[in-house]
């Protein structure tokens, strides 16, 4: 059967009318759904760094009851509205996007982990940086004394699976436990993962890692990532230390 | 597309049939077995090798797929005389693609940690030969039951492939299954992982093997 030219063009308008409406049903009445979503994923990384999440752990709970947060710009001083002075909400500073400005136009995110008293107990900082096929992300946590770190967590959006993609496995992060980032100078160090994997225990010292077999590149992400993100929060690091 | 996927539409009967009669049961049951998908007309190897690390991603790419198929398959097949023929690919791609947009949001809603992990792979579904091949093999020329039920049997030949491969993939490279640590459970701790059945190199071999189990039983031999 052949049909007439402006049957096929009435058609084709129907159909993208009819399908193309509703996926804008769809996607206008889930957006909320999906935003909450976005926001619990984002608490729960960020929580992931200094304690262990579990299936059902009420995420929002003990966010609120344990986070506080703030903004700080590049010199370390604290900003409450952004340009248009709406007030900003540490949580939705997108990273990602602050990531393309110059690092003294960056708003920087700190979050503020408060033990069981009620004392701040860790700094809680966004990274952000390039892996080996894409970006690399993840949140470290400061210990109280500034220097050791009390956790890390990775995550990546496209490194090679087995290889570079294990730096979102929780035994690959859990080495950067009880790191130091600066030496007794107070000079910034960082920590680093060595080329390799399996250097014996005692080769590392407090500022390197076991490295992760075929993954260099990725390795390497981190480290820069690391060592950045540091020196951007280092005028307010050293702020809240004195 | 290999040439198999071509059927001639079945002729319509006089007196009405049972809604699960002998023919009917054949569209399940085909697909399963003696004309699976995967294994037979080998189509929709990409994604097949690509999400079936773990079981539990693995079947919610299943039931997404299985609800495409037969979703899709049952709209092309209700609209199949007014759809214009010169277009027909266009239109079936765009409900395909309509339909795996819906699953996406929706797994994005409810779902958020199994879509970081398979986000990618459920827009590839678009892309899935399978589908594709069923809706212009089988919906374009049936009545919407059969349809249906067609859909299911691809579907479901599809998701047993899968899941298999993802079964012996999660239980040699990570020692568990739905996350639960198996060889841990029954006492052996101290089980190496596998490191090749974690790599796409593993889905292929298993898929190999299943393969030549399921030709050396029915018999089957490529022309």
């Amino acid at each position: 059967m052949r049909q007439s030219n402006t049957y096929i063009i009435i058609f084709s308008i129907i159909t993208t009318i009819i399908l193309g409406g509703l996926l804008s049903l769809t996607s206008v009445g889930l957006a909320e759904r999906q935003q909450i979503q976005v926001e619990l994923d984002t608490k729960k990384s960020i929580l992931r760094a200094v304690m262990d999440i579990q299936k059902g752990d009420d995420v929002l709970g003990i966010y609120g009851d344990r986070i506080e947060s703030l903004v700080v710009d590049h010199q370390g001083t604290r900003v409450e509205n952004d340009s248009e002075g709406v007030p900003l909400i540490a949580e939705n500073v997108s990273i990602e996007k602050n990531f393309k400005l110059d690092p003294e136009e960056r708003l920087y995110p700190v979050f503020q982990f408060k033990g069981d008293n009620g004392e701040i107990d860790a700094y809680i900082l966004p990274i952000y940086g390039n892996g080996l096929w894409d970006v690399i992300w993840g949140y470290l946590a400061l210990d109280k004394d500034l220097n050791t770190i009390k956790g890390v967590v990775f995550d990546h959006r496209g490194e090679t699976p087995g290889l570079g993609a294990r730096i979102s496995e929780k035994d690959i992060q859990s080495r950067f436990v009880e790191k130091q980032l600066y030496d007794q100078a107070g000079q910034l160090i960082s920590v680093s993962m060595l080329k390799g994997e399996g250097n014996p225990p005692e080769s590392l010292g407090v500022h390197s890692v076991d490295g992760l077999a075929g993954a260099t590149i990725t390795a390497r992400g981190v480290n820069n990532m690391i060592k950045d993100y540091l020196s951007y929060y280092e005028n307010y690091l050293k702020k809240i230390s004195s | 597309m290999s040439t198999e996927t071509l059927e001639q539409p079945i002729v319509k009967k006089e007196k009405s049939e049972g809604l699960m009669s002998k023919r009917r049961r054949k569209f399940i049951s085909d697909p399963l077995n003696d004309d699976n998908p995967i294994t037979v007309q080998v189509l929709g190897i990409c994604s097949a090798l690509a999400i079936t690390l773990k079981m539990e991603p693995t079947m919610v790419m299943s039931i997404a797929v299985l609800f495409v198929i037969v979703f899709s398959n049952l709209i092309i097949s209700v609209f199949r005389n007014l759809i214009p023929n010169r277009v027909r690919i266009i239109v079936q791609l765009a409900i395909i693609a309509t339909l795996v947009t819906l699953v996406n949001e929706v797994l994005k809603a409810y779902y958020y940690d199994m879509y970081k992990v398979l986000s990618v792979y459920v827009g590839l579904i678009i892309t899935n030969c399978i589908i594709m091949g069923r809706l212009e093999a089988f919906a374009m020329g049936n009545k919407a039951w059969d349809s249906i039920l067609d859909g299911f049997g691809s579907g479901f030949g599809y998701a047993w492939i899968i899941l298999a491969v993802a079964f012996f993939r999660e239980l040699f490279g990570f020692g568990s299954l739905f996350g639960f640590e198996v060889f841990e459970a029954i006492g052996i701790s101290n089980f190496p992982n596998n490191g090749l059945m974690v790599t796409p190199i593993g889905a292929f071999m298993i898929l190999g093997i299943i393969i030549w189990i399921q030709r050396t039983k029915t018999g089957y031999v490529e022309h």
